[in-house]
């Protein structure tokens, strides 16, 4: 299943709604493409709502890790939303757990901010 | 076991889609094997880790080189080869993404996965000069069953 995008405005933080599988090729590149649209074009307060991503490889992974790189370097943030628990595992087992704000309740996602 | 396919042998064009059939293959052949989901998809992604890497590092994403995938189903557990036809890498040569000043790199966590997901994990150098990616999932006992 490739990765489907949506992308909605609360409060001044734009939520992506992820759905799909984030592996190399289409799914990363489209993530990649999201998240530099939206920071290029002044929006700086990333939420990545995970709940319907099925399925994350290395280089989705990466691309996680590439997208926060960029927002810190643009001034921004980009934060994690309703991580399943396979994506959850992933990110404990390559202790990006540690780097990345995570939250499994969306106001409380978008206060935090 | 005896009814179950010892040995699969899958040969692959360096191409983008060989890595989610390689993973299909897996995924297929572990649950023949007796495996539950969550060791299915533990061993599903690992064989995607192992072909991504073929595709991308060892074959450089050059359609004319091939990937060898091989799954073996011995007595006791599943063990899967990926060999490429690149040069080959040494695994400690490969940084560890956990490291704190690599854990913003975009790559590397690939051979990462593949360690924690499967319980052996090795490379060698491929007959052809490329790697050989070995790994090997042990199958489980059954509840209730005495420890070996």
């Amino acid at each position: 299943m490739s990765l489907k995008a949506s992308s909605r405005e609360i409060g001044g933080v734009t939520v992506i709604d992820l759905d799909g599988r984030i592996t190399l090729g289409d799914g990363s590149a489209l993530l990649r493409d999201l998240i530099h649209e939206n920071l290029d074009h002044g929006r700086k307060k990333l939420l990545l709502n995970l709940a319907g991503v099925s399925y994350l490889d290395s280089t989705g992974l990466g691309e996680l890790v590439s997208g926060y790189r960029y927002a810190k370097s643009q001034g921004g943030e980009l934060k994690l939303l309703n991580l399943s628990k396979k994506v959850s595992d992933l990110l404990q087992i390559t202790k990006l757990y540690a780097v990345f704000d995570i939250h499994n309740d969306e106001t409380q996602a978008v206060m935090s901010f | 076991m005896s009814s179950k396919p010892q040995r699969v042998e899958v040969v692959l064009e360096t191409l983008l889609d060989s890595i989610a059939l390689a993973e299909e293959v897996g995924v297929r052949l572990a649950e023949a094997a007796g495996f539950g989901e969550d060791d299915q998809y533990k061993i599903g992604l690992a064989v995607h880790e192992g072909v991504m890497n073929a595709f991308q590092y060892g074959n450089e994403q050059k359609r004319e080189k091939k990937i060898h995938v091989i799954f073996e189903l011995a007595h006791d557990k599943m063990v899967i080869h990926v060999t490429d036809q690149g040069t080959g890498f040494r695994l400690e040569d490969v940084p560890d993404p956990c490291k704190d000043e690599n854990m913003l790199v975009d790559s590397g966590r690939g051979v990462l996965l593949m360690k924690a997901f499967m319980d052996e994990f090795s490379v060698l150098a491929g007959q052809g000069g490329g790697a050989e990616v070995i790994m090997a999932k042990r199958y489980r006992a059954p509840a209730g069953s005495p420890a070996m």
